[in-house]
Formats: C-alpha cells, sequence, structure tokens
C-alpha cells in the first residue's frame, strides 16, 4: 500500500483546483485519481463560453477553462493517474482503485472527495410509457455531439429547465435539429436566467412551465410524448392532455452529486444536498475527509467550484502539517425559504463562506444568519431565486462558541 | 415605451428596464455594473451574440474538436456562421488557440480552436 499525503477523487474542475491550491501550500506526496481517459471532468464537453468570468475575467469555454487547471498540474508535475476507477474507500482513508495497472491501494493522511455529480434520470422520474430509444439525459446529447460527433435527433423535446438542457436546446438547434418546446414542472424556471434568454428566446423555443411529460411513446425509437399540464402540487391535470410528434426527449431535471462511495467510510449525508455534511473547513465528518465542488453541493458557476475547492486545499493542507483545525460543533440550521447551507456546522471563532439556495421567488429581501436570536450577518437581495446560489462571508468576530445558527429569508 | 431585459453578459443576469422613446433611450435602470447598460443598448439597436460549436479532426484521440467566436456576431448572422463552420476539418494533432477561419463572414471575428486534440 502506498502512503500520500493527500488523494484527489476526481480530476474534475474541483480536483484540479484542489490539487493545484494544495501543491501552492506544500503538499508535494499526492495523486489525482481519474476515472475517464481524460483530465478535465464535465468540462471537457461544455463547449460553449461563459466560463471563467469571475476567475480569469474573461469568457471562455469549459475545455479552455479546464485546460488552465490541466497546464498548471503539468507544470507543477502534480501525479495522477486517468482511466483510474475508485472502488472504495474506508474510514481510516485507505483509497481503493482500478487502474490501467491493476488494482491499487494508497493509504491517505487526506482524501478530497471531488467526484462531481450525476443527472437524473428518467428511471428517476417514473414517466409512464414505452421503453423506446431516443430519451436521452441533457449531458448524455451532450457528450454525443461535443465529443463523438452524433447528432441524438431531429425533432426534439426538452424536459425540464435545467441550465444544461437549455444550452443543449441552443446546441441542437444549431445544428439544424427542430426544437419545439422546453417544458417544466415547477411554476419558476430552474436554470439561470441568461441561459433563458441567450439559449431559448434567442431561437424562439418556448419554455412552458407547470407541465410535464406524462406518456412517452414509441416502439423501436421514440415516436412523441403526451404533455399534461400541473396543479400547485405539481400533479398532473386530466384534460390537459396534448400529444407532440419528436423523435428526441432531453431531459434536463437535475444533478444529483455522486456520493455512493461515502457509505462505506460512514460519511453522513445531508438529505437537503445530497452531498456530505461539512464543517467550515469543508471536513465531512471523518477527520480527514474533505469535500467540494458538484459532490458536496451542486453549483451553478464553475468559478465557484474552483474558489469552493481552493479553500478546501488550504485547510487539507493544515490538516496534512498537523497544524490542527478548529472542532466545529455549531449546527448551521435552514430557516424559513432556506433549502440548504453549506457548511452546515461551524466553530463560532472563524470566519466562514456560506453558501445557501432559497426554496422559493424573492424579491428585495434579506438573506439573515441569527445565532441565539441576534443578527450576526445579512445580505441583501434585489431578488433571490432557487435557481441561483447565494454565498457571503460571515465574520467570525461576531460569533458566539456556543448556540446554533439559523439562516432565513427575511 | 418600456422594455424589460436580462442582462447575459455575466452569470448575475441582472433585470434591466429601458424606456424608448420613438427608437430613443432615455433611460436604463437595473444594472449592477456599467457592462449592464451598454448591453442593453446593443440589443435595442443590434444584438449580438458569440457562439460555439464543434469542427472535424482527422486522425484525433476525438472525431471533434470545440471551437467559439472571438468576438461576437450580430444575431441575423449566426447561422450564415454556423454554415461556414460546419466547412472546416482539421487533422490533428490541433492545439487551442488555434484559429481556423479569420474574419468569418467579414465580421471581424476568428473561429478559434478551443480545445486539444491528440493524434491516435
Amino acid at each position: 500500500m502506498e502512503q500520500k499525503d493527500v488523494v484527489i477523487i476526481g480530476g474534475g474542475p474541483a480536483g484540479l483546483a484542489a490539487a493545484v491550491e494544495l501543491h501552492k501550500q506544500g503538499i508535494r506526496n499526492m495523486i489525482i485519481l481519474e476515472r475517464e481517459a481524460m483530465l478535465g471532468g464535465i468540462l471537457r464537453q461544455c463547449i460553449h463560453d461563459g466560463f471563467g468570468l469571475g476567475r480569469f475575467g474573461e469568457s471562455l469555454s469549459g475545455p479552455e477553462y479546464a485546460q488552465a487547471f490541466i497546464d498548471e498540474v503539468n507544470k507543477r508535475e502534480i501525479p495522477y493517474e486517468t482511466s483510474a476507477t475508485v472502488l472504495s474507500l474506508t474510514a481510516d482513508r485507505v483509497v481503493t482503485a482500478s487502474t490501467r495497472n491493476g488494482l491499487r491501494q494508497y493509504q491517505a493522511k487526506a482524501v478530497v472527495l471531488a467526484m462531481g455529480c450525476k443527472e437524473r434520470s428518467r428511471g428517476a422520474l417514473g414517466i409512464p410509457g414505452e421503453r423506446p430509444a431516443g430519451v436521452f439525459t441533457a449531458g448524455t446529447a451532450q457528450a454525443y455531439m461535443n465529443l463523438y460527433n452524433r447528432m441524438p435527433g431531429k425533432e426534439v423535446i426538452i424536459l425540464g429547465s435545467g441550465d444544461i438542457g437549455m444550452i443543449m436546446a441552443r446546441r441542437m438547434t444549431l445544428e439544424g435539429a427542430h426544437v419545439q418546446a422546453v417544458f417544466e414542472l415547477m411554476p419558476y424556471p430552474s436554470g439561470l436566467p441568461r441561459n433563458i434568454v441567450q439559449c431559448l428566446d434567442d431561437y424562439n423555443i418556448p419554455l412552458y412551465l407547470s407541465h410535464t411529460v406524462t406518456e412517452i411513446h414509441g416502439r423501436d425509437r421514440l415516436t412523441g410524448v403526451t404533455i399534461s399540464e400541473v396543479d400547485a402540487n405539481r400533479r398532473p391535470i386530466p384534460g390537459t392532455e396534448k400529444e407532440y410528434k419528436c423523435d428526441t426527449l432531453i431531459l434536463s431535471v437535475g444533478l444529483i452529486p455522486e456520493n455512493k462511495l461515502l457509505e462505506d467510510a460512514g460519511i453522513a449525508i445531508d438529505p437537503h444536498t445530497n452531498g456530505a455534511f461539512v464543517d467550515e473547513n469543508l471536513q465531512t465528518n471523518v477527520p480527514g475527509v474533505f469535500s467540494a465542488g458538484n459532490v458536496l453541493h451542486v453549483h451553478d458557476l464553475v468559478d465557484f467550484v474552483s474558489m469552493e475547492s481552493e479553500a478546501l486545499a488550504r485547510h487539507a493542507a493544515a490538516y496534512v502539517e498537523g497544524k490542527g483545525i478548529d472542532p466545529c460543533t455549531l449546527d448551521v440550521k435552514c430557516g424559513e425559504g432556506v433549502g440548504h447551507t453549506i457548511p452546515q456546522k461551524v466553530s463560532g471563532k472563524n470566519d466562514f463562506n456560506l453558501s445557501l439556495r432559497v426554496r422559493n421567488h424573492y424579491r428585495d429581501c434579506r438573506i439573515v444568519v441569527r445565532q441565539n436570536g441576534v443578527e450576526v450577518a445579512a445580505k441583501k437581495m434585489k431578488k433571490a431565486i432557487p435557481a441561483e446560489m447565494i454565498q457571503f462571508k460571515v465574520s467570525g468576530a461576531k460569533l458566539q462558541e456556543e448556540g446554533a445558527l439559523e439562516v432565513s429569508v427575511e | 415605451m418600456k422594455k424589460q431585459f436580462t442582462c447575459i453578459v455575466c452569470p448575475n443576469g441582472c433585470e434591466i428596464e429601458a424606456e424608448v422613446e420613438n427608437g430613443q433611450v432615455i433611460s436604463v435602470t437595473g444594472q449592477t455594473c456599467p457592462r449592464g447598460e451598454q448591453y442593453v443598448r446593443q440589443e435595442l439597436t443590434a444584438p449580438r451574440r458569440t457562439i460555439a460549436s464543434s469542427v472535424l479532426v482527422k486522425g484525433g484521440e476525438l472525431p471533434v474538436t470545440s471551437v467559439r467566436l472571438t468576438k461576437a456576431i450580430p444575431k441575423d448572422m449566426i447561422f450564415p456562421v454556423m454554415d461556414e463552420i460546419r466547412k472546416v476539418v482539421l487533422t490533428a494533432p490541433v492545439k487551442a488557440g488555434t484559429i481556423v477561419l479569420h474574419n468569418v463572414c467579414g465580421l471581424e471575428s476568428d473561429v478559434m480552436v478551443t480545445k486539444n486534440v491528440a493524434a491516435k
């Protein structure tokens, strides 16, 4: 078994940013394990621009954003192994991976969980009907087109208004497909407003809210779908069914952190994020195991993934060097209107970066953090919507060393 | 007349309102940076967009590489530019940053490779 200071699981944006920052912090004995044949993760297929505005001050494509970090990894000679699938992780930080050179085991002082997320599939939605070819998740369709040069279909319906679905609506339109419409179950869009403008409105693709697919038709290939309106409880309203002819149904109905590995190690998962519970150091309940990026909570912007991973790296480096990190015993609770927070535990001693999503649309509101009833931090918002993650810094100076924190919309 | 816009310059997606009379912009409000006003004025007169696509690569570890425009082009030129991009065929290895079409359709924007593709 090889000894490593840090094993990074995942060579996408989170893993790459963590590796570079760990190196800057003086960590040398580390390895990135990546399941795919190349580094870069999902960015390899995200060929549209708009990445890096926060980080590099210019609008890059996904592959360029990834390459900037891959170049750093190479320049610093940080070791990585591709086509290496991690099979298990234990509570004492033994990482077992299947690689091109057989089974490998590492005993790590610290482990960085940076596995990203997966797409919710047709099976998870339980859409009734037949099971023809032609039903794709948005990311699968994106990989077909942008990595393998294969056109998924010509007459397209999109279910779900996630960002990747809208980006694929534009992409398929540019390549000659006819995208008839996007249907969203919820009464509000789940993707970013700018993507509604530049991916749907620009190409006259209508977006119908409070609608869903209630049946899939076709024996070998998809021939059409039934669309129904839904009520306030998201139940299809009988009598509103409409038939649409199509050969392709794209699903953009949510992303789920890819956290299967956490079970064996006994890492606790927050049912709100589907990612690990973490403290202000981005450390899970298992000492020495850290998590950041989309495997922790699904982000809207890769720039924030990179920043979160860099923060993780600074804490993980301190842990490895035995500098110690403050124990975090205070809960951060979700109050009125807040769906989840990261972190879920804090020490009450230090500044920390709070990330959250609200559960509804709000205008002219404040996001307020209270401890023992006292306001300790707040952010004023012109609008707050579930599609946009909210982040701000909470100063440790105002915190008490006892008493849970509660975050709410006021 | 009041017109509503969602700014697409950055992910903030500011909601901007412009007041327009007889083709003249009277006021622009709601933006949180100067680029928002610039965007709305452009949008009211001659909207521009960038696009990304892929081009064929012969003999590469992938059959395509990705490309994007280096500058925004008039919105109504998107499909003519796509037709030009579709004609491009490269041979591996290709390197990110390579310009494959200069001044595409005379629009003062280049088509640039955004992904390295090694030879097979």
